[in-house]
């Protein structure tokens, strides 16, 4: 063995890295896969501009809710009750803007913090109480599904006023003409998201660079941005090409990006793997583990309640079966997206990835006229491969 | 009429014959040769890490044949064990350390878990009681077979152990210091438990550090060290002395293993006083008793002891109450009182504490060396909130070659790291809070005598920049070979002080077995 310093890290060429980084593309490039598939498949119609801006519709709870969801995971937790959550907060946002008459602004943020005390009460049992989370929130997803049947009475409230419709069904003002069918505005907010992001690519890796730290190949650097740059701007023309940007849309990316930098960047974010992967060596090292994990709870009540708020303007109204078997949608994106089932591992662009996955598949073989039996069949398969893949990988 | 029978002339059950085996580059055992003869109790002593347990997972067929060298004889025929199915129908059954009953089985169930008399499938529950009550008698537990294991004390627990072996037609019970953790009653009551075995035809190894057990009961004692048997003793032929016993288990030559260094000793840093402890489950045992010790700058001060000596539970007590409750006493940092009820607050006073079981509770191994080495101090590599990824790097390099982490680069999974390498990156991780006081519990156990070399100089080289530095270890001449002072603990308090000049392992033990004598 070797005591020498390696100070000039040999630079692997484009085909290594991407094989060591496997798990990272991965997901990605499965995504990619899916979605030529189902677009071959369909004829065309998977990626026409009203399919694509209703995938982003009929997801985006789905993405909001899998960004808590992931941080519950990686703490090495599960939270069952996240559909019955959602759908509760959509009856008391129902009930409260429907029958009192109270302003969506008001009405929302009262919902927000109603979802956030259903979380710290979870948390609660979980953190402190030393309850499995498995079972408080099991008993959380009964518990909040009564409360929900008992807010709407088993009937469904609705319609909402016409502004907190647009949360889900609205997108954004176009400030140029739209002749052409081209909503020019979302068209350039795509392309300045576009830019961004290669942008903060070039930035990030010319800081590596002047530190002499290890970077991916030139090749794959360039190779990966140009594929960045046409994937974006190709969505946000397709988008601009139906009715521009959904304005939830808008607010899943920002979410999204506000928990990548969350959870990659911050020291919070760093204890939070650091307690799923190691709760005691964590503890030991000066973490607050019972804290984070409560927090966490709190995080994701919020994330559920915005959720439910999301699926009951998209309805337009608040059902009794609104939210039923969300947490299974949620907590399979994660997993689909790399989260270990032991806790540790998993991220954000991964349980995104994955939300997209399991809705671009329902969408594709919705539109092949495949029947609900066997589209679950073939969920339920794709979540067992997707993580029969990433342990394998593990054990390599 | 015939003379009695004496130990050397009766046949031996067992014979272990130039038994050897390594784990990687570590040989835990070389060329032990080792006899047990028919109906005798017959110890097996050492100090912790001689082997003595891993002779015994050789016997029980833990180590299948074929991952060791040598050969075992047992009744008089060669035996290849694959495994402990193998050695318990052939009547050798071990009872360890750790008992391995279920809690919240009843006795009967723990006794005939694996082997229930049954019709048709179907558990016949009245044969199952009917035995376990002729077990229960046998071993002298008046306890009903329906009762939950988890209402028993531990020296109950240990009986019903036995009398699962005993249910199982055994020919050689090995018993792993059944008594540790047994009080004086229960420790006796175990030793004449065993003397009616022998009458009875059954033999015994027994594994003990309490040597006035070994005294009483032993017809035959085996001393290995560091993996080698240094002979046989019989007790019948000559008086064996405890004294001899202990000269025997830790003589050895101490050449350079261990690292100069001049010590350059300051002002007292780290006092504790009137340090007191309970254990957390059973609320009424006090594990640390009114502990009181002082450490200066650029000293390194050992803790020795046996295990169960409470050197751990002390250590982790003070550092930010993780382990024990009604925890009482001061911490002096620099002659004044520090706040040490949470780990951030024991950190922030200066104190880090490096873990015994690295792997539980020192490192996140799915998480690689860089994110290892900052977990303890985020803020040092951060600017407000936001982790500075460039300094983090900057800093897991500096350490990666301070102390020589063996590694492709500080992005490596610590899972995947040596013993000794993840022993440093968790000394890393807690240099870089940089403390004043450094508990190290157990530094160097399983790993390498190289990488043993390197944390030795990193300990010097502490001292030499000014820290207190305090070591728990289980190996006295590691102590010796590094300590300016030693403490020593037995039952927890501290029994004795050696400075390291005049430190022997001899006088050490001394002071362990003559505290225990006088408790007994």
């Amino acid at each position: 063995m070797t005591t020498t310093e390696t100070s000039a890290p040999a630079r692997p060429s484009a085909a290594a890295f991407l094989k060591d980084n496997l798990r990272e593309y991965g997901m990605l490039m499965s995504l990619v896969v899916i979605v030529i598939f189902f677009q071959v498949a369909t004829g065309g119609i998977l990626l026409k501009p009203l399919n694509l801006t209703n995938i982003i519709l009929q997801n985006s709870y789905i993405v909001i809710m899998a960004l808590g969801m992931l941080m519950i995971i990686v703490t090495g937790h599960i939270d069952l009750s996240v559909g019955s959550v959602a759908g509760f907060i959509g009856a008391v946002a129902a009930m409260m803007m429907v029958q009192y008459n109270f302003d969506f602004v008001t009405a929302s943020i009262i919902c927000l913090i109603l979802g956030g005390v259903i979380g710290a009460v979870q948390g609660y049992f979980v953190a402190y109480f030393k309850i499995p989370s498995f079972i408080v929130t099991l008993a959380g997803m009964l518990v909040f599904r009564g409360f929900m049947i008992a807010v709407l009475s088993g009937r469904s409230i609705g319609p909402f006023d016409v502004t907190f419709q647009k949360l889900s069904s609205g997108f954004i003002p176009e400030f140029f003409s739209s002749e052409g069918g081209l909503y020019v505005t979302s068209l350039i907010l795509g392309v300045a998201l576009a830019l961004l992001l290669v942008w903060q690519n070039i930035r990030s890796r010319a800081r590596h660079l002047s530190h002499g730290v290890e970077t991916e190949p030139f090749g794959f650097f360039v190779g990966k941005n140009i594929v960045v740059l046409a994937a974006v701007g190709y969505i946000a023309y397709l988008i601009a090409s139906h009715r521009g940007m959904p304005n939830v849309l808008i607010i899943m990316a920002i979410l999204v990006a506000a928990y990548g930098f969350f959870t990659n960047r911050t020291i919070i974010g760093r204890q939070i793997y650091a307690v799923g992967g190691n709760a005691r060596a964590a503890e030991l090292s000066g973490i607050k583990t019972a804290r984070l994990v409560f927090w966490t709870f709190v995080n994701m009540g919020v994330l559920a309640a915005l959720g439910g708020l999301v699926v009951a303007a998209r309805l337009n109204s608040a059902t009794p079966k609104a939210g039923a078997g969300f947490e299974l949608d949620v907590i399979a994106a994660c997993f689909i997206g790399g989260a270990s089932a032991y806790g540790g591992v998993g991220k954000v662009t991964g349980a995104v990835i994955g939300a997209f996955l399991m809705g671009v598949m329902n969408n594709g073989m919705s539109i092949l006229g495949i029947g609900i039996d066997y589209q679950q069949v073939i969920k339920g398969l794709v979540l067992l491969g997707a993580v029969c893949v990433d342990v394998y990988n593990q054990r390599r | 009429m015939l003379a009695p029978v004496t130990a050397a002339e009766r046949p031996p059950i067992l014979e272990m014959r130039g038994i050897s085996k390594s784990f990687g580059a570590v040989k835990a055992l070389s060329e032990v040769s080792f006899t047990v003869r028919e109906g005798e109790i017959h110890a097996l002593v050492g100090e912790n890490g001689a082997g003595k347990s891993t002779l015994m997972k050789v016997l029980s067929g833990v180590y299948p044949h074929g991952s060791y060298e040598g050969s075992i004889l047992f009744a008089g025929e060669e035996r290849h064990f694959r495994n402990i199915n193998d050695t318990e129908a052939l009547g050798i059954i071990i009872i360890h350390q750790e008992l391995a009953l279920i809690p919240l089985m009843s006795i009967a169930e723990n006794i005939f878990l694996a082997n229930a008399p049954s019709r048709f499938g179907v558990i016949d529950r009245s044969a199952v009681h009917e035995r376990t009550k002729a077990l229960l008698a046998k071993v002298g537990l008046g306890e009903q077979p329906d009762t939950l294991i988890t209402n028993l004390g531990v020296g109950k627990q240990q009986l019903v152990e036995i009398a699962k072996a005993l249910s199982k037609d055994v020919r050689l019970l090995i018993l792993d210091e059944p008594t540790a953790s047994l009080n004086e009653k229960d420790s006796a009551a175990l030793l004449e438990l065993l003397k009616e075995f022998r009458k009875q035809g059954i033999t015994s190894i027994l594994i003990s550090h309490k040597l006035n057990e070994i005294s009483e009961v032993a017809d035959q004692i085996t001393v290995l060290r560091d993996g080698r048997s240094v002979g046989t003793m019989d007790c019948h032929a000559d008086v064996i002395s405890e004294d001899e016993i202990i000269r025997r288990m830790v003589d050895r030559d101490m050449e350079s293993r261990y690292p100069k260094r001049t010590p350059n000793i300051g002002k007292v840093i780290f006092e504790v006083e009137n340090w007191s402890v309970y254990h957390p489950q059973h609320t009424q045992r006090q594990v640390v008793k009114n502990l009181g010790m002082q450490v200066r700058a650029g000293e390194v001060v050992g803790i020795s002891g046996l295990m169960g000596a409470g050197r751990t539970e002390f250590a982790m007590s003070i550092f930010g109450r993780s382990w024990g409750r009604n925890i009482t006493g001061t911490v002096k940092m620099h002659g004044k009182p520090v706040d040490v009820s949470t780990v951030t607050k024991a950190i922030d006073a200066g104190l880090a504490y490096v873990t015994e079981d690295r792997k539980q509770l020192g490192l996140i191994l799915s998480e690689d060396i860089r994110k290892n080495i900052s977990l303890a101090n985020l803020p040092g590599v951060a600017r407000r909130a936001v982790i500075d990824d460039i300094s983090e790097m900057k800093v897991a390099q500096e350490f990666r070659g301070r102390m020589r982490i063996r590694s492709h680069n500080v992005y490596q999974e610590t899972g995947k790291l040596s013993g000794g390498n993840q022993q440093k990156v968790v000394l890393s991780k807690w240099l870089f809070t940089n403390p004043d006081l450094l508990i190290l519990d157990e530094p160097t156990r399983g790993i390498d005598v190289g990488a043993k070399y390197e944390i030795y100089s990193i300990i010097n080289e502490l001292a030499d920049a000014g820290k207190a530095v305090v070591v728990i270890s289980s190996e006295m001449p590691e102590l010796i070979g590094i300590c300016d002072r030693i403490l020593v603990m037995h039952e927890g308090e501290f029994v004795g002080e050696v400075a390291g000049a005049d430190a022997t392992q001899e006088n050490i033990m001394r002071a362990i077995m003559r505290r225990k004598g006088r408790e007994e």
